[in-house]
Formats: C-alpha cells, sequence, structure tokens
C-alpha cells in the first residue's frame, strides 16, 4: 500500500497528516468513535540521521506536553541510521536512544504507542522507531532486516553467498517480516484487504497492559525459545535476598 | 584515614595495577565490586548457552558472553552486568540479551538499588540477527521503565570491542556514563560506514581518525559521557561510587533538557567536518595535541571546557 492509500483507510473521518520535511510526516487523524491518534513517522526509505531523530523526538515531547491520553501512530518506511562520519561524530547513538527514550516515556504516560511498519526499516533507526513503540504491527510488503546482508558479511568476514543461502534456511538471522514476527518484534500482520481504521481501532481497545509482552510472544512463536525464561529468572533471582 | 584490612589494601593495589582493556568481563566484575561481595546469578554452571550459534558451526559459552548478579560497592548493595568483549565481540544474542533485561526489570522492580553495566560490544549477534535487535529493544525499555521508577543505571564503557550498534543506543539510555580513552562509542562501526558509503567517507584503518570520531575523548568533550577516566581498574570503581551518590529521577524534565542539548550540539557543531574542529570551538587551545594528552591533563582540560550535563541525560 502507499502511504495516501495507508491514511485513507486508516482515517476516513478525516487526517491533516502531511510530508514535512526530509521524508518524515506529521499530523492527526479522527479515530473511529471519538477522539484523535496523533501521528508520526519516516517514509521514502529516509535513513534516520541526527536531524532526522531530534525533529521526530521533539514532535514526541510536544505531544507529552499537551497532556492528555492521545495514542500515537508511528508509521514507518525508513532506511538504516544514516551511516556518515558527521552523524556519528555528532553523537548519533544519542540522538537515536532520545527519540526511542521518548518514544517509551510518553507511551507509559498513557499515549500508548502503535508502530505501523508498512516498508523497509534496518538496524539502528528500526530500534529507535518502530521497536521504541509498544506495539508494532505491519503490512503486507514491510521489509524490516537488522542489516544488509553486504554490510554483515564485512563484519562477519563470510562470504555473501553463504549468507545468502543460510538466510533461506535460518529465521533467527535472515532479513524479512515473517522472520522478525517469529521473534516477537512485531505483534500482528494486519490485512491490507480491510479498513485499517477498523483494525487499529480493534488494537486500541484490546490492547493489554503497558509491560513489555515481546518475549511471551517470541516463546508461543518459537522464534526465541529461551528469552522469556532466562529474563524471568534473572529477574527472580536478582531479587531474592 | 579509616582503617581497612589487608584483604581490602591488596584489593586496591590490584585495581591500581589492573588495566580495564586487559582485562575480561569477570575480572572486571570481581575488581570493580567490593572483596569477595559478587554473586553470580545463571552462571556458567547452568550452561545457558545459546540455541542459535551450533547452525554456524560456532563454539558456544556457558555464559553466553553477559555476567550477571550482585554484589556490593563501598558496602552499598549493587546490581551488575559485564559483557565479555573476547566472546562472539560481546555482541547481543538472545540468551546474551535476556540476562541483561532480567536485571533491568529486578531494577525496576526493587527500585533503589543502582545497576552498572559494563559494555564490551560490536553490537547485535549477526548470526542471531533478529533476535539481537528486539532484545536491544527490550533492554532499553527495561532500562526506562527502571530510570522512571528511580533508580540508577551507570554505564562503563572501555573494553576492546567499545560499545557500538545497538549498544551505543542502550548507553544512551543509561542514567550516566564512564568512559576511558579506550571506549569508543558509536552506532555505524569504522568497517560498516566504509562499505556503505567507501573509504573517502570513512577510512576504516585509519586508527588515528577512528578513535578522534568514536573514542572516549571526544565523547566527553561533546557531552556524550559525564566522567573520564584513565584505564585502570580503581579509576573507573572511583567514578562508580562517585556516579551511583547522585539520584535523578527521570521525567519529561529531562527529555526536555535532553532535547535542548541535542539540539544546541547539533547547532554548534553541525558543520564541522572533523573532531578536531569540533574541539577547537569549544575552546581547546591545541586540538592537534589531544590525542596524545595524558589521563589526568585531558581530565583537567575536559572539566574546563565542560561541565557532565546530569540532569540532560
Amino acid at each position: 500500500m502507499t502511504l495516501d492509500e495507508i491514511l485513507s483507510s486508516l482515517f476516513p473521518g478525516g487526517h491533516d497528516v502531511g510530508q514535512r520535511d526530509r521524508g518524515l510526516i506529521r499530523g492527526s487523524g479522527a479515530l473511529q468513535g471519538d477522539g484523535r491518534v496523533q501521528v508520526l513517522g519516516v517514509v521514502d526509505r529516509t535513513p534516520i540521521g541526527v536531524e532526522e531523530a531530534l525533529q521526530l523526538s521533539e514532535w514526541v515531547l510536544d505531544i507529552v506536553a499537551r497532556g492528555g491520553n492521545e495514542p500515537i501512530l508511528v508509521i514507518v518506511d525508513s532506511g538504516s541510521q544514516r551511516m556518515s562520519k558527521r552523524d556519528e561524530l555528532l553523537g548519533l547513538n544519542e540522538y537515536l536512544a532520545h527519540l526511542a527514550k521518548a518514544l517509551i516515556y510518553a507511551d507509559l504516560q498513557g499515549h500508548a504507542t502503535v508502530g505501523l511498519l508498512f516498508g523497509h526499516t534496518a538496524a539502528g533507526a528500526f530500534i529507535a522507531t518502530a521497536l521504541a513503540t509498544r506495539t508494532l504491527v505491519a503490512l503486507p510488503g514491510a521489509h524490516p532486516e537488522v542489516m544488509d546482508l553486504p554490510s554483515m558479511s564485512r563484519v562477519t568476514k563470510l562470504p555473501i553467498e553463504f549468507l545468502t543461502e543460510k538466510a533461506k534456511s535460518t529465521p533467527v538471522f535472515a532479513p524479512g517480516l515473517e522472520n522478525l514476527a517469529r521473534t516477537g518484534a512485531v505483534c500482528a500482520k494486519w490485512d491490507d484487504k480491510r479498513s485499517l481504521a477498523d483494525q487499529l481501532h480493534m488494537l486500541l481497545k484490546e490492547r493489554g497492559e503497558h509491560r513489555d509482552q515481546r518475549d511471551a510472544l517470541g516463546k508461543r512463536r518459537n522464534g526465541r525459545p529461551k528469552a522469556a525464561d532466562i529474563q524471568e529468572r534473572v529477574r527472580e533471582l536478582a531479587l531474592r535476598a | 584515614m579509616s582503617a581497612r584490612s589487608p584483604v581490602e589494601r591488596g584489593a586496591g593495589q590490584q585495581r591500581k595495577a589492573a588495566s580495564w582493556y586487559e582485562a575480561s568481563a569477570r575480572e572486571r566484575v570481581r575488581l570493580l565490586l567490593d572483596v569477595h561481595s559478587f554473586q553470580e546469578l545463571l552462571g556458567p554452571e547452568e550452561r545457558q548457552i545459546s540455541p542459535h550459534l551450533h547452525i554456524f558451526n560456532l563454539p558456544e559459552q556457558f555464559d553466553d558472553g553477559m555476567i550477571v548478579g550482585k554484589g556490593l560497592l563501598v558496602g552499598r548493595k549493587v546490581f551488575i552486568a559485564a559483557q565479555e568483549g573476547r566472546f562472539m565481540g560481546g555482541a547481543f544474542g538472545e540468551v546474551h540479551g535476556a540476562k541483561l533485561t532480567g536485571m533491568l526489570r529486578a531494577v525496576r522492580d526493587a527500585a533503589s538499588i543502582p545497576l552498572f553495566i559494563l559494555f564490551d560490544t560490536g553490537g547485535v549477534r549477526l548470526q542471531e540477527a533478529n533476535a539481537g535487535e528486539l532484545a536491544i529493544a527490550e533492554i532499553m525499555r527495561a532500562l526506562m521503565e527502571a530510570r522512571i521508577a528511580g533508580a540508577r543505571v551507570i554505564g562503563l564503557i572501555g573494553g576492546r570491542a567499545g560499545c557500538y550498534g545497538g549498544g551505543g543506543l542502550i548507553a544512551g539510555c543509561c542514567s550516566a556514563l564512564v568512559v576511558s580513552e579506550q571506549g569508543r562509542i558509536s552506532v555505524s562501526g569504522p568497517e560498516v560506514i566504509e562499505t556503505n558509503l567507501g573509504a573517502e567517507e570513512f577510512d576504516s584503518k585509519d586508527r588515528a581518525l577512528v578513535w578522534r570520531t568514536m573514542g572516549g575523548k571526544h565523547r566527553r568533550l561533546i557531552g556524550g559521557a559525564d566522567m573520564f577516566v584513565d584505564d585502570t581498574i580503581e579509576s573507573f570503581r572511583i567514578a562508580a561510587v562517585k556516579l551511583m551518590r547522585s539520584p535523578r529521577a527521570f521525567d519529561a524534565d529531562v527529555l526536555k533538557s535532553e532535547q535542548s542539548r541535542l539540539r544546541q550540539r547539533l547547532d554548534q557543531f553541525g558543520s564541522c567536518a572533523d573532531a578536531r574542529d569540533i574541539w577547537r570551538m569549544e575552546g581547546v587551545e591545541d586540538p592537534n595535541a589531544v590525542p596524545e594528552m595524558a589521563p589526568d591533563a585531558f581530565i583537567a582540560l575536559a572539566d574546563k571546557i565542560r561541565e557532565p550535563c546530569h540532569d540532560a541525560r
């Protein structure tokens, strides 16, 4: 689906979401029933560098400062983090962490955060946007990845042919929506044939407690067989006197 | 002078002689904490190995390169988590990450016990990339829950693998960071930038360039880290004690201050091409001398240039 199709299906009652600068979008839309949802995001496979991260976090903090409990929808079709000398020189890790912190804080303050992945995302950009929301959903055609295979090949010193072959048979390392969903990173896949407004309405209605549920999901889907149990055991042991 | 036992005096001497960079994760934990106080949780005897590395015919390690537990620091109860940079480059896999998430959830629930994270990592473990990527996201969520509950989470960075990729993002969530010169912090590593943009953009073999762009001195000078220390375990311990004692809850004001701190940095230095240009603009008279500067001289210089902003992180 294109961004326009997504926005029309999400907000039949109208919205003012538009492209601002450098591949970033901002606005809000009318929710089914009543109330509004605040929308921000990154589109056109734009890489997230220091400027993009700082603009997005500013919008999140504006929403928090206004109070209330309107949900925040983060729409994502991004590149990776911008890989440049300048971004690292300026401390990109702090800018990306700050964006994630703002989203997590907003969620804990009552602005339920929902990520909607409809295109590409990767690496640090993925962590700072989609994975920093409480509930991440994806549309068919979404393509998340941790790192592209050529860079992976360079870092692991494994030949690209070998990695391409392995990617076909090994979900825990291979790029793609199905593989990420198995770990628990993606909560649900939305149906692009149905009204997205209905699906968003259901999600916001059914959304559970604040606590991070992704470990349990990864265990149920057998994408991360050990994480949930180890987290809980360590927590219990640490709290024991 | 307080009376100290011979055991403690011996430990003090060991700490002064031990290089943080050279030490193993276990050695760092043992010497950072009070003598014989470390109690490991889910240690190697439990053999919690990675369920994925065998697919790549890679050797497993019984602790998966992450050591977690509790102990005492100058008599106060603390939690601790340390990455072993010599196993898989300290990278985050499923088990490795889950141990840290578990510790952070305990910190959240206990609320008043600080956690020290001894970073030494190349980022996500690519052989189990999806599990590792999500582990980073879970860690960041748990870390913020812990800080909002009132706990301190302090990062110590000075290991062989530095603090790269998702490790850099986790570091950016900590209440405070201590770095040594060797403590490189960055998202994209030098090789990754070079692979994507070419050696003209970033020559990963130019060690001096790597250190001045990502190294501990630069991070301290731009405010990316709170304290700079020399490479001994004793110095990291002194810094850890100091930072443990400055409690500050995380709230909307902290986020707002950080927003302005990062905005100001971008406005001031956004057009600088090299770390030396930034240092010069900050008032360092001879930027070329910074890389060779001894730790004491550098600390004096850094304290003159920039006060650490504990309330904007």
